[in-house]
């Protein structure tokens, strides 16, 4: 399962890098948008994979914290999934107003001369 | 414990008058004088009260501890000296204050002017009473900022922008080199306590870093009290308001650079170095001064540089370090900045009453003027040092020192002929000055007719110059008592015994007094005739000057290199810099990682499950296709997109984070939405780009695809790596130990969220709501695409779009395709809308027990909200329901900090958070944590926030209809008028073609 995991992982960011270096908005914006599952899903995997143990504690007593996940990448992560889907509405809107002012998709504001 | 108090008044009083002062209206002249007047004479008193506990050496410190471990204390600290300087910066901060009121003119905003002088007086008074040498820096860099300000209050006015610049860099550049000098001189010491720094003389004049503190040290002090060669900011410095330069350039400002020469003399003099570099810079500053000053047409200039001439007089006697002239430099500073001050003032009373400060112009002034002229003649004269007023006491104290102390170098002996040529010159500008402005025949070609000030304006001045007069005839009687405690708090037992007598015989300063004077005079006459010809500066000091050296480092360091550097390394092109930066930090974490041995993998082929592989096969098809497909199609892309966000939420789901899973699945709803309402305004992109296939297009494709596939490569060796290894002690330990017994919750994740670490969160959803106001105003002036404006094949009932307008503008009213294919799903939409909210509300409230909370829920609620627009329209759903999502917003950051703050009505720190169960009717026990409240904002902030933007986004349409409705009214317009006029709106879209609209 790690193996598999962090393939994935490897495969979105690839994914994503690739098409932050595109020369068309939207390909930078789905880009961001991959790269984020990506990145998301490499801090989450920090905390270690567990099966069938989420991070609800008993109330009281002793917590042996072998037997449940790790909430701090949770607490990372949950955050950064509202901040990534904030810096995308952000994008989409300057791209919008970019393409409303220029003319172009392109990120340079203008087509390649040659 | 009064005396305590005091000083925390003294320094804080200021910046809290400039928060006041800055509040008033742009009108309230009078109340800004009473404001500002009402400080400074609080801050008198206050020091009246304080002198009993200086005057004989004793000192009252402050201490707040900030940062112990690194001796980093906000203290404060008076004493003899420091309680000297104070009187300065509070007495004639009034008389500034006084004067100001007449000066300004009524088109001047005067709350700046009134918010700057008092900010300045305070960083001046920091300055002044600062303990910790740290802390002097930060006070220090203050003054520098806010003489910038008020430098450039007339900001309108070219000379005064490049004045402010200059005196910021040359005085902030000091600064930078006595932060420096006081980190060394802090190593060196052990602290940076004030009191042990001076009491530290042996050690530091011994240690190797000595010669690199006094080099920064001395950068730090010239370049403030604007010594040769850094003298040039201050003529400079002239474009400000008179108020300002006779505040900050005769009292206050300049006199911190010889301030703390004076007070670190204990520690950094008494070597060769010393003497040679600040007697001597000290020395030339006060020659080239003096000599320039004689050749200064504008009135001000030659106070600015009769000003660098004093101050290196002062710097001169520090340069000695004598006992004796320590004192005639205390004496200096304070009779300087009274004489000046009153120059400067009278100066300024000139420029307003006659309109100008040209002495070319200027003359007889004594008939129209002759209060001004009596007040202005008597402070000129203590300026060039005549017996019976001030300036002449602290004169001869220094030509006696000249002549009498020996360390046998040659400087030494020169000193004496030295000061005498100086002084020469000095008696010929104060002549020139009394002379060409007051005497002679009375001007007739002045811009204005020359008239007494109000007589408030005239108030200041009489002081200064009476106080002039009585320092000249009773020393001893008047300061003997002030300036005795300001050498005592310097040189502690060392303190020379001195007297302040008038007459002392005739001695050797005497005669070099008078010699000075006959040939002062005598100089004058000879050079009058040829001085208002002469180019501002004497032929041989014209053709160099420090001015040009700095324009042209400025020029090269600012402008010629980096442009360079911008030609040889710089693109204007996005890609070629991401490329650039993708490459440098894959390149970066291989270096650093290359070879680490606890990153190989322990234990590989652990678990494989067939379930788990298939479905990442399908998140992996699904990256890869939305990479392959994000730029001819789009919609194709944006579908995969969010067949990636699922597998992500399932494997979120999998592996223990439910909290994640459930996130994840409504942020994607919302991202998919968004991306969806952008699509509308971004191009359909069908047809193949020109130029798409060529080669260099392809290479670059290939290579991005090798940095990507690097970039991937690493990414998953890492992570498979990490995950290979067992986890071993993490803070996250103590999270699950505590998530109960300390934040009252069951749901780690939520404890640490909303308590153990709310402040970060409280950040997150400023964040958020940041960026949803920047979404609402980018959009405001939001212009769309001239091929976007038309309406979209799926809101009109045909297969294509409409041609003609007209028709267009009917689409709008008639039933769409949309309405009729929508009709089932927004029955079914509509109806939801309850079950959204409940959905929401559930989430929210089991949030600290069990997955959920303020972020699920919010995001639950704004889909709610977001249904009801996707079923129906814009304006079907806002004659209904009326969403007010900035006041959401604004509410919930408001609540989440008062929230917040409320812990401090118990005595705890910020958000600290208590917790209990509460039992509420037919839901039973409910955790009632005050971290539930603080989550109640954050759900407040996450509806605002999402349904801000996407309402922002979805309002373009309506936009684009009106858009539309008034290009039609301007064709017609245009047809109805008799000749073809060119159209001024961008060209209309070309013919959509059908296989494109399909």
């Amino acid at each position: 399962m790690e193996m598999i995991l962090s393939l994935s992982i490897g495969v979105l960011v690839a994914s994503g890098v690739w098409l932050t270096l595109r020369p068309r908005t939207f390909q930078v914006i789905i880009g961001l948008c991959l790269l984020s599952y990506g990145v998301n899903l490499f801090i989450f995997a920090m905390g270690r994979l567990v099966t069938g143990a989420a991070p609800i504690m008993p109330k009281g007593g002793f917590v042996d914290p072998d037997n449940f996940a790790d909430p701090v990448p949770q607490a990372l992560v949950l955050t950064a999934i509202v901040i990534s889907f904030a810096t995308t509405a952000l994008f989409l809107v300057v791209i919008m107003a970019s393409r409303g002012f220029t003319g172009t998709d392109h990120v340079d504001g203008k087509e390649r001369d040659s | 414990m009064l005396a305590h108090n005091l000083i925390l008044i003294l320094s804080v009083l200021p910046f809290a008058g400039a928060i006041l002062a800055t509040t008033m209206p742009v009108t309230a002249r009078n109340a800004e004088v009473a404001l500002a007047g009402g400080v400074m004479i609080a801050g008198l008193i206050a020091l009246f009260l304080l002198f009993p506990e200086v005057s004989d050496g004793g000192v009252i410190r402050r201490t707040v501890e900030w940062v112990p471990s690194a001796s980093l204390d906000i203290a404060l600290r008076l004493d003899g000296f420091a309680w000297l300087m104070l009187v300065l910066v509070y007495g004639i901060g009034l008389l500034v204050v006084i004067y100001a009121r007449y000066y300004l003119s009524p088109s001047d905003p005067v709350p700046r002017f009134y918010g700057l002088l008092l900010a300045f007086a305070g960083a001046m008074v920091g300055m002044l009473m600062a303990g910790n040498i740290i802390l002097l820096v930060v006070f220090w860099e203050l003054t520098s900022i806010f003489s910038f300000l008020l430098i450039g209050y007339w900001h309108q006015n070219a000379a005064a922008r490049d004045g402010a610049r200059t005196a910021l860099i040359v005085t902030g550049a000091g600064g930078m080199a006595l932060l420096g000098a006081m980190i060394l001189l802090g190593q060196v010491v052990g602290s940076y306590d004030l009191d042990e720094v001076l009491a530290a003389g042996d050690i530091v004049r011994a240690h190797g870093f000595y010669p690199w503190i006094l080099g920064l040290f001395l950068i730090g002090a010239f370049t403030k009290s604007a010594q040769f060669p850094f003298h040039f900011w201050l003529p400079n410095a002239m474009a400000a308001p008179t108020p300002v330069s006779a505040y900050l350039h005769s009292a206050t400002m300049v006199k911190a650079g010889v301030f703390l020469l004076v007070r670190f003399s204990p520690v950094l003099s008494g070597t060769a170095a010393w003497f040679w570099i600040v007697a001597g810079t000290g020395m030339a500053t006060l020659i080239v001064g003096a000599v320039i000053a004689l050749y200064r047409n504008d009135l001000k200039g030659l106070l600015a540089y009769s000003t660098i001439s004093h101050l290196g007089l002062i710097t001169a006697l520090a340069g000695i370090g004598s006992g004796g002239a320590i004192v005639a430099a205390i004496f200096h500073i304070m009779n300087h900045a009274v004489f000046k001050a009153s120059l400067f003032m009278a100066a300024g009373i000139i420029d307003h009453e006659t309109g100008t400060r040209d002495m070319r112009r200027l003359s007889g002034l004594r008939h129209s003027m002759p209060r001004t002229a009596a007040l202005a003649i008597v402070a000129a004269a203590a300026m060039g040092g005549v017996p019976l007023l001030n300036g002449f006491l602290s004169k001869e104290m220094f030509f006696a020192e000249a002549a009498e102390w020996h360390n046998g170098t040659w400087l030494d002996v020169a000193l004496p002929y030295l000061a005498t040529f100086a002084s020469m010159f000095t008696v010929a500008y104060s002549l020139r000055f009394i002379l060409t402005v007051f005497f002679g025949p009375p001007a007739t070609d002045l811009p204005k007719e020359p008239h007494e000030p109000p007589t408030w304006m005239r108030r200041p001045v009489e002081l200064l110059v009476l106080i002039v007069l009585l320092v000249g005839l009773f020393p001893q009687a008047l300061i003997g008592t002030v300036l005795q405690s300001g050498v005592l708090s310097v040189l502690g037992e060392n303190a020379p015994e001195y007297s302040l007598a008038l007459w002392h015989g005739f001695n050797i300063a005497l005669m070099m007094s008078l010699t000075a004077m006959v040939l002062g005079a005598a100089l004058y006459l000879a050079a009058a005739p040829r001085l208002s010809r002469a180019n501002e500066a004497p032929a041989f000091l014209s053709r160099v000057s420090a001015q040009s050296v700095f324009d042209r480092v400025m020029l090269i360091g600012t402008r010629r290199l980096p442009l360079a550097a911008y030609g040889r390394l710089g693109s204007r092109r996005l890609q070629v810099q991401m490329r650039l930066i993708v490459v440098l930090v894959a390149c970066g974490a291989i270096w650093s990682l290359w070879g680490a041995t606890r990153l190989l993998p322990l234990n590989a082929f652990d678990n494989f499950q067939w379930s788990f592989a298939l479905l990442w096969f399908a998140g992996c098809a699904c990256a890869i296709g939305a990479a392959i497909q994000a730029k001819y199609h789009r919609f194709a892309a944006l579908a995969l997109l969010g067949g990636a966000g699922l597998v992500t939420a399932v494997t979120f789901a999998c592996f223990s984070a439910p909290d994640l899973a459930v996130t994840q699945l409504l942020v994607e709803i919302v991202t998919t939405v968004l991306l969806l309402l952008g699509l509308r305004w971004l191009p359909k992109r069908m047809r193949e780009i020109p130029g798409d296939q060529r080669p260099q297009a392809r290479a670059r494709r290939l290579q991005d695809m090798v940095i990507a596939s690097i970039c991937g490569a690493g990414v998953a060796a890492i992570a498979f790596a990490v995950m290979s290894v067992p986890p071993g002690l993490t803070i996250g330990d103590w999270f699950r130990r505590n998530a109960y017994s300390e934040g009252g919750g069951t749901n780690a994740v939520n404890v640490i969220l909303v308590d153990f670490r709310a402040f970060d969160t409280f950040g997150e959803i400023t964040v958020l709501a940041i960026v949803a106001l920047t979404c609402y105003s980018l959009l405001r002036r939001f212009r769309p695409a001239p091929e976007s404006v038309a309406l979209p094949s799926q809101q009109t009932f045909n297969e294509l779009p409409p041609i003609s307008r007209k028709a267009d503008r009917e689409a709008v009213d008639e039933p769409t395709r949309h309405d009729v294919m929508m009709h089932v799903p927004s029955v079914i939409m509509q109806w939801m809308f309850p079950v959204t909210i409940a959905i929401s509300a559930y989430l929210f409230l089991r949030g600290h027990d069990l997955p959920g909370g303020g972020f699920a829920g919010g995001v639950a609620f704004a889909i709610g909200l977001l249904l009801q627009y996707l079923a129906t329209n814009v304006r079907w759903i806002e004659s209904r329901i009326i969403i007010l999502p900035i006041r959401w917003m604004g509410l919930g950051l408001l609540f989440a900090a008062l929230v917040g703050m409320g812990s401090a009505l118990f005595g705890y720190p910020f958000l600290t958070a208590h917790a209990q169960y509460v039992h509420l009717p037919f839901i039973g026990q409910v955790p009632a944590a005050t971290a539930l409240l603080f989550d109640l904002g954050v759900f407040a902030v996450v509806v605002g926030s999402v349904v801000l933007i996407q309402i922002a986004i979805a309002h373009q349409s309506l936009r684009s209809a009106r858009l539309r409705a008034r290009e039609e009214a301007r064709e017609e317009e245009a047809r109805e008028a008799p000749q073809p006029i060119l159209p001024t709106t961008p060209p209309a879209p070309p013919p959509i073609t059908p296989q494109e609209a399909r």
